[in-house]
């Protein structure tokens, strides 16, 4: 092989990258990732003298820098190509044909999965999924997406690649991503006037002279629960980071959309980012805190200049910054931090250690982030979703709220459909909401199963579309992930458990080794080795992650593998073997190598079958 | 004389605490056993090896971070717990490269301790094999890579004790590894000294002296004279530097 020559940089374009870096996010170790980040926007990679130089300056251990380096999928120490090809690699993706894509990209491009091509032109591979499933297959040229990649698109981004036509000439209409609002409630119809909501919690606290409690009391009173998934009470966790005695508090908007099937936050930034902002001032009111942040996917990097001057904009507004609506002392702005391909950094905890520069692992509890978050400030961690939610309750009240959806899970809720439906793409409905009607609604028939909440939500049969969206049903951070008689269930499981082994973050034995595990198995049986031994090893593995794991990620990692065991079980035992134990290890296999060696290939040179 | 100190049942038995400690903590300095690999005495607890999982009211909890708690109920030596222990165990037995009848920790090293003392038989699972190189660099400390179960030690006392920082971790899942501080990454190159607390440290056989190899003979050694269970006082809470207790 012909090593693939890496960019020299001389030390100027070093230092200008590194300083660029360093003016636009501070001297500061918590911006390391940020700064790595833009380095590399620059830099196309993270070369060494450039981590020597971003270690100098930030102060921070150079372990730590390649640490941080080789945690984050998007951040490369080795040189990629020039047009940097990453396909999505969701369940829905690969439905869709995302893999005979890939296939025949390489082959026209003449380059691997994984690899750089020889001339450095294009470097190819699979992400996890970019939150473009209603734009199934989907992928990312140097982090800009690419929707709805048929034959035809594919060929069309070779020819451009093999042109070399710089990606900011390419058509425009390549990276056009449509919103797909397919169904709209309270939400999605009635969008706000910057100001309207903050201005409304703002005149509650003094229509009673409660200030900023009142704001608390009424999104109590709502009963809001958040909308990531796991539906903790927002007023609950905002009271109780309301209540330390130590300043400054923080806000963070969770945008770190990575639920395989989930895209609702796409369009809420997409489109709604004024409700989004509006939400968070809100919560800032609410908390007495300063200071803000949203943590944006790396897979929503497009998104980040809009968002930026929306800021801007509100803060022309006086809707942020200083005096916000005129008000003194109430002072509360947001940055916008990029995440860089990790899904674990959806967990709260995991996000703020990425926030300040780290590897994104999950922190150990007590203390919860309320009472020390960010820098150890008391923190409170949202999704995109309930900041919207949150400013519409200030804005209509509490009431007017709960009118929608069940008496446990009130207002409305998101949902992500994609898959094998007519109309995939984004439904708001009450919650109560059944399964079936979702199903009825998104035009998709012959449904065998629907994954709700993704990956490390729950696998629906048939016998379950009478069961609702709710949180005391159906919990769902959005993913509604469809699923018809074509599907082999087996198949769609066995691509989770990949998932979860390429983005366990590795702290805790039992997620560590345990998803690799499981994946392992999972081929094993694929290839035709496996034995009801293997089913009953992942059954086991599967309960000690469910219990033993540090965070949900482990947690959740075995459930669509236990799911689909128990309602798609004759999908498993048809590719086992028929004895009880099989091997994984394939001698004969193993002597390949001596065979092409010794240029022999007749029967003695193969082991006999067993009698 | 001072308040009754509140206590916690740990399998029935009642433990005494100071508010602050950890139910490991507690339980380890009341004399009581709970396996464990990444908790050290002298270190803030991290909770990453998941070895010292307990039951309390129901529910799975790491017991080197949960604080221990007037009234708690926790379960430890039960076939349950154990069993799902010893999967644990053998997990980080199929994710390295563990030779024990070769490696100069045998009858030291806490992980081949803490599989007998589970009742560990066979690995079970197949083995990773990961191609980990070893880091002979150093004029006086080997690192053999292979042996390496992640539990952060040698991060931790280097960074809090020795001031340096000489040890970090990259990587994610399975790619998760230990990395060295210095512009070559070779250990040579660190401030590693000899005398550091992050050389001692490793409850496994990663970083090695050289040239003092079997000074003490296989079969003689701690973990051979009595299993790691009967020693759960060594292991109880201390200040960073105070010595073991006899027979360490």
């Amino acid at each position: 092989m012909i090593p693939v020559t890496a960019p020299e940089f001389d030390d100027a374009t070093l230092d200008e990258a590194v300083h660029r870096a360093i003016d636009a996010w501070g001297r500061e170790p918590t911006q390391l990732l940020q700064v790595l980040r833009e380095v590399q926007e620059t830099l196309g990679f993270l070369p060494p003298p450039a981590l020597a130089r971003i270690a100098s300056a930030l102060g921070v251990p150079i372990a730590r820098v390649r640490g941080v380096v080789a945690f984050y999928s998007f951040l490369y120490a080795e040189p990629r190509g020039t047009y940097r090809v990453l396909f999505s690699d969701n369940v829905t993706d690969r439905m869709r044909g995302s893999e005979e894509r890939l296939r025949e990209f390489g082959q026209r491009l003449w380059v691997e999965s994984g690899k750089v091509s020889q001339d450095g032109l294009v470097s190819l591979g699979r992400t996890s999924c970019v939150g473009l499933d209603d734009h199934a297959p989907a992928l990312l040229v140097n982090g800009r997406p690419v929707p709805d990649v048929d034959a035809a698109r594919a060929t069309l981004l070779g020819d451009l690649i093999l042109a070399r036509v710089p990606l900011a000439e390419w058509p425009p209409e390549l990276f056009v991503v449509e919103d797909h609002i397919r169904r709209a409630d309270v939400m999605l119809t009635d969008p706000i006037r910057p100001g309207e909501a903050i201005r409304a919690a703002l005149a509650r606290g003094e229509a009673d002279g409660t200030g900023p409690q009142a704001t608390l009391e009424e999104i109590k009173a709502a009963r809001l629960l958040g909308r990531g998934g796991a539906g903790f009470t927002t007023g609950v966790k905002w009271e109780s980071c309301s209540r330390q005695p130590v300043t400054p508090r923080v806000v963070v908007c969770n945008a770190d959309e990575g639920e395989p099937g989930t895209f609702k936050d796409r369009l809420l930034l997409g489109r709604y980012a004024d409700l989004v902002f509006e939400g968070m001032t809100v919560a800032a009111w609410a908390i007495g805190a300063s200071r803000g942040f949203v943590y944006l996917r790396g897979e929503y990097r497009f998104l980040l200049d809009a968002l930026r001057d929306t800021l801007e904009r509100r803060r022309r507004e006086g809707l942020l910054g200083a005096a916000i609506c005129g008000r003194e002392g109430f002072a509360f702005d947001v940055q916008i931090h990029v995440g860089a391909g990790s899904y674990v950094c959806g967990e709260a905890s995991a996000l703020v250690e990425s926030l300040e520069g780290k590897r994104g692992i999950p922190r150990n509890r007590p203390p919860r982030l309320a009472e020390k978050g960010y820098l150890g400030w008391p923190t409170i961690v949202n999704n995109v979703e309930s900041y919207c939610a949150a400013a519409l309750i200030l804005l209509h009240g509490a009431d007017w709220f709960r009118s929608r959806g069940t008496p446990r899970s009130s207002g409305t809720k998101l949902l992500s459909v994609s898959g094998d439906c007519a109309r995939p793409g984004i439904y708001e409905y009450p919650f109560g909401v059944s399964v079936q009607q979702v199903l009825e609604d998104s035009g998709a028939t012959g449904t065998i199963a629907v994954q709700a909440g993704g990956p490390s939500g729950a696998c629906l049969g048939q016998d379950e579309f009478e069961r609702r969206i709710a949180f005391e049903d159906i919990e769902t951070g959005g993913a509604f992930i469809v699923f018809d008689g074509s599907r082999d269930m087996f198949e769609v499981a066995r691509h989770f458990a990949h998932f979860f082994a390429e983005e366990s973050c590795g702290f805790c034995t039992p997620c560590r080794v345990g998803t690799s595990l499981l994946r392992n198995l999972m081929d094993k049986i694929r290839d035709g080795k496996g034995s009801q031994h293997d089913l009953l090893t992942i059954e086991e593995l599967g309960r000690l992650l469910g219990k033993a794991s540090h965070c949900g990620l482990g947690e959740s990692a075995a459930k669509p593998l236990l799911g689909t065991l128990r309602r798609f079980r004759p999908a498993y035992e048809r590719r086992l073997g028929s004895s009880a134990v099989e091997p994984a290890f394939d001698l004969d296999g193993a002597l390949a190598r001596a065979r092409r060696m010794t240029g022999r290939d007749d029967p003695g040179a193969h082991l006999g079958e067993a009698p | 004389m001072s308040e009754p100190r509140p206590t916690f049942q740990l399998d029935g038995a009642e433990v005494p605490f100071t508010p602050g400690q950890t139910v490991l903590q507690a339980a380890l300095a009341a004399g009581h056993h709970i396996p464990h690999l990444c908790y050290h005495p002298e270190f803030k607890p991290h909770g990453s090896c998941k070895l010292c999982t307990v039951k309390v009211g129901g529910w799975h909890a790491t017991s080197c971070t949960l604080p221990a708690k007037e009234g708690l109920v926790v379960e430890s030596e039960t076939e349950e717990v154990n069993a799902e222990r010893r999967m644990l165990v053998q997990l980080l037995f199929v994710e390295g490269n563990h030779f024990c009848p070769s490696c100069e920790m045998s009858g030291r090293c806490k992980l081949q301790a803490t599989a007998y003392d589970l009742g560990m038989t066979t690995p079970r699972f197949d083995h990773f094999f990961p191609d980990r190189p070893v880091d002979a660099s150093h004029p006086e400390i080997l690192l053999d890579f292979n042996r390496c179960i992640l539990c952060e030690l040698c991060v931790r006392a280097s960074a809090e004790v020795d001031g340096k920082q000489v040890f970090a971790l990259a990587g994610r899942g399975m790619g998760k590894h230990l990395v060295v501080n210095s512009d070559s990454g070779l250990l040579r190159d660190s401030q590693l000294a000899a005398t550091d607390k992050a050389v001692e440290v490793c409850p496994v056989g990663v970083i090695l002296r050289k040239r003092v190899g079997f000074a003490i003979p296989v079969g003689q050694r701690r973990f051979d004279e009595r299993p790691i269970s009967a020693q759960a006082l060594d292991y109880a809470p201390r200040p960073p530097g105070r010595p073991k207790a006899p027979g360490a």
